[in-house]
């Protein structure tokens, strides 16, 4: 039995969607910050420090936008920040061995898609719940990472592969140039293939999905192996900026990446959210925290007021979405 | 049933009386100036199709809406149903089709959940009190359970006691009950009409909601029928005839007896079952359908035909026998069966057919996303201009391709899960129940779209528990009997007899 009082409290959709509303509400936000830095802090629009929030924001976007499509199909990939690290070291390895940033660049790639890959085989053959799934795959990856280095440190590596994390093209650091393609390229999957219309349906409804003909194993495995890229991508971008690798570099990298994801809209219940979103997120997340660097509040505050943001924007998020739906 | 019509002549002043209702939602009238009375001791049905305004007047009544225009007179007084509690102050308790148990509670947690009897101890419960109260309730309306079972562990129909025990123990002197044998078997129904009988007895008056013909005539002292939010009219079963009463409801001649042009001559083999099993439990399977053929699938609920539905569609795996479609065999997952031209429609179209959130159009496409965008590239307008056609084609009402296919009503739903398989051009339509929970008009629209689909060439296999359609629709039937085929009807064969007959265990 439904309804027509239901239908009829819903108005017919306006012009702009959902998502269009939800990113424009982020982009206000993102301004807001920016409005109040620059009046508190005469170095915040300095070119240089604007540079620096952009190319601080494009390093979590490139784990948080593979973790983006993860959480669309209602799933979660806790391993990112470990694979970053594997991936950084082996990359780092094969650099010294081989003398060949391409080849090194490749086997980061290759390593954190692998480990991607893994982790969606366990998601779907073995159906072990992507939470649980990842989670086991975090301490695998740790295990092996510092096993492998045994506590050592990779260090200096060709100026052309630095180039990649700390050279600039044009007056803007290469990062940020990443961060437009891969912001492109995530948003153009994501919202004008067939393959991102069919991630949106699985996390919609999984069982729905599956029964309106979706490969949801083959899409699954996809997204995973796309993250687990994406964090190998991460981890070159890494190894290339701080110009060396050592086991634990991944460890403060998940959450954050994780929060930029929630703060950019896209909903841990699944079908819902944007690429760009999670963008916006990331931006969010490092201007506040490079706004109290400039207003030299204490970094022992920064989890705090992260988490803060977190809620505060999943709960703002609800309240919208709710009025609407 | 004479004695209550006695009484209600009698007794003029209505329990409650509702006039000039009016609640209006942006865009939409739910209700339009309904004027509505209930007598003391008497079962007051309420009809209309999804959508005539049922459940709007039913939550303007227990206050859970704010009617916008109106009054109520209670016993001839006038007073406000502005909140919950002033209907709960009235004696008015709704009992609706999801019930609102705790299920990790015991029974007599559930009836006095909020309102238990406070024990010596502050902050303690009466725990020998709540028993004992909970005993008595049951015992008024003759339920024999251990009020210490949990609601878990109970049945639908049990459960729906405990609900009424729960309203009972409110000094509730109106239950409004929604649909309330929509979940229940034969037997439960029986003992369901046998409370309703003893509550009247009892003064206990009831508005009740229902689909079902045969209810209405069985149960109502009174009818009456609203259709687009406004009441059309209130009689006496005496005084009218189920088609009469379609009529109010539909506002135009709908044929009941849902017309099907039967081909003279049945198509080519398209679907081959052969020996199929599986350890969802059915064995030996072997069903033949061809184009332009209407094959049901019947049997008692339980016996295995969504099983068999779903073991062709490939969402179980089989265990053995073979799946031969157009003439190519065929075992795999879903994304197979519905690249070659099979189609699902399953039962629960809320958790199995739609992603409830998403707008009609992404799901109308779901199912077509490689024929629609060969390329791989997606089109947001191009896929809501085909949505737009195939929402024409079905009549589906929707303020929009861009609506929330959760806000539709059941038969809107279910023309949105068949759309996204003609969009994919599927050639077999395997229906599990596709009339449940829809309303008479949409339901004769979907068995002309049925219709017409295999006029077309394409086939269906069809499983209902409503006898009636099978008889009506079918070319011939299979009928299933403990995970097996017992039989199989030809069209000449094709009555609810020999349905029941071949279905019934030991027969």
């Amino acid at each position: 039995m439904t309804d027509i009082t239901k239908e009829a409290m819903m108005p017919p959709r306006s012009f702009l969607s959902q998502d269009a509303i939800q990113v424009f509400y982020r982009l206000l936000a993102a301004f807001l910050i920016c409005a109040v830095l620059a009046v508190l802090s005469d170095s915040f629009l300095s070119l240089g420090n604007i540079l620096n929030v952009l190319r601080q924001a494009s390093l979590t976007f490139f784990i948080a936008s593979g973790l983006t499509l993860v959480v669309l199909t209602a799933g979660l990939d806790l391993s990112v920040g470990a694979n970053v690290a594997l991936s950084a070291c082996i990359a780092g390895t094969v650099i010294h061995k081989t003398g060949s940033p391409a080849l090194g660049i490749l086997a980061g790639l290759a390593c954190g898609g692998l480990v991607g890959l893994l982790n969606g085989v366990m998601v779907t053959a073995l159906r072990i719940p992507s939470f649980i799934a990842t989670y086991g795959m975090l301490w695998v990856l740790n295990g092996l990472t510092y096993w492998y280095m045994a506590g050592e440190t990779l260090h200096g590596f060709p100026a052309g592969f630095r180039q990649i994390g700390s050279g600039y093209l044009f007056g803007l650091p290469i990062p940020v140039y990443l961060l437009l393609v891969f912001l492109g390229i995530g948003t153009l999957f994501a919202q004008r293939t067939i393959w991102g219309q069919e991630i949106y349906a699985i996390g919609a409804n999984p069982v729905a999905a599956r029964l309106s003909g979706i490969p949801v194993a083959r899409r699954l495995l996809l997204v995973y192996a796309v993250s687990g890229t994406m964090a190998g991508l991460a981890s070159i971008i890494f190894l290339s900026r701080l110009n060396s690798a050592e086991a634990d570099i991944g460890e403060s990298l998940t959450l954050p990446a994780i929060a930029a994801v929630l703060i950019g809209g896209t909903s841990l219940f699944g079908g819902v959210g944007t690429v760009f979103g999670t963008f916006i997120g990331a931006l969010i997340l490092t201007l506040v925290l490079n706004g109290m660097n400039l207003l030299s509040v204490s970094a022992n505050w920064q989890p705090l007021v992260t988490g803060i943001i977190v809620i505060l924007a999943v709960w703002l998020d609800m309240k919208t979405r709710r009025r609407t739906s | 049933m004479s004695d209550a019509l006695a009484i209600e002549v009698t007794s003029p002043v209505p329990l409650l009386e509702l006039r000039g209702i009016s609640k209006e939602f942006p865009g939409v009238k739910a209700l339009d100036d309904v004027s509505f009375a209930i007598f003391p001791g008497e079962v007051h049905m309420l009809l209309g199709e999804n959508g005539a305004g049922k459940s709007s007047l039913m939550k303007v009544l227990c206050g859970a809406y704010r009617a916008d225009a109106g009054e109520f007179y209670h016993e001839g007084k006038k007073v406000a149903i502005a909140s919950t509690a002033d209907a709960q102050k009235l004696g008015i308790a709704v009992i609706f089709q999801e019930f609102s148990l705790v299920p990790y509670l015991d029974i007599a947690q559930n009836i006095f959940l909020g309102r238990e009897p406070k024990g010596r101890i502050p902050g303690t419960i009466d725990r020998r009190g709540i028993l004992a109260a909970a005993k008595r309730v049951l015992d008024t309306i003759g339920f024999d359970i251990d009020p210490s079972t949990t609601v878990d562990k109970l049945g639908v129909a049990q459960q729906q006691m405990v609900e009424i025990a729960k309203a009972i123990s409110q000094n509730a002197r109106i239950l409004v009950m929604d649909e309330p044998t929509a979940a229940l078997s034969d037997r439960e129904t029986e003992l369901l009409f046998a409370l309703i009988a003893r509550l009247k007895a009892d003064g206990v008056s009831i508005v009740y909601i229902s689909h079902r013909m045969a209810e209405v005539f069985a149960l109502g002292d009174r009818i009456t029928v609203l259709r687009d939010g406004r009441r059309i009219d209130g009689v006496r079963p005496a005084d009218v005839t189920p088609d009469q009463l379609v009529r109010m409801m539909v506002g135009r001649n709908v044929d009941m007896t849902y017309p099907r042009n039967f081909a003279d001559k049945p198509g080519e083999l398209l679907l081959e079952v052969k020996g199929l099993s599986s350890s969802t439990g059915i064995s030996d399977i072997n069903i033949e359908v061809r184009r332009g053929e209407i094959v049901g699938l019947c049997g008692l609920v339980g016996s295995g035909r969504s099983e068999v539905a779903r073991a062709i569609f490939g969402a179980d795996p089989t265990s053995a026998g073979e799946i031969i479609f157009d003439g190519k065999s065929m075992s795999g997952e879903p994304d197979l069966a519905a690249r070659r031209g099979i189609a699902l429609i399953p039962e629960s179209r809320k958790s199995e057919g739609l992603a409830l959130l998403r707008s009609v159009s992404d799901n109308l496409v779901v199912s077509a996303l490689r024929k629609l965008f060969p390329s791989g590239l997606f089109d947001q307008r191009a896929a809501q201009r085909a949505s737009d056609c195939l929402i024409r084609q079905l009549r589906i009402a929707t303020p929009s391709a861009r609506q929330t296919v959760g806000l539709l009503s059941g038969g809107n739903q279910q023309k949105v899960v068949i759309g996204k398989w003609l969009a994919a051009g599927s050639k077999l339509f395997i229906f599990d129940e596709p009339t449940r929970g829809i309303d008479i008009g949409a339901k004769s629209e979907i068995f002309a779209l049925i219709d017409r689909l295999v006029a077309e060439g394409a086939a269906a296999l069809m499983i209902s528990s409503e006898q009636v359609e099978i008889c009506h629709v079918c070319d011939r039937a299979y009928v299933m009997r403990e995970g097996r085929i017992a039989g199989h009807l030809t069209r000449n064969e094709l009555t609810e007899e020999n349905i029941v007959r071949l279905g019934m265990h030991h027969a």
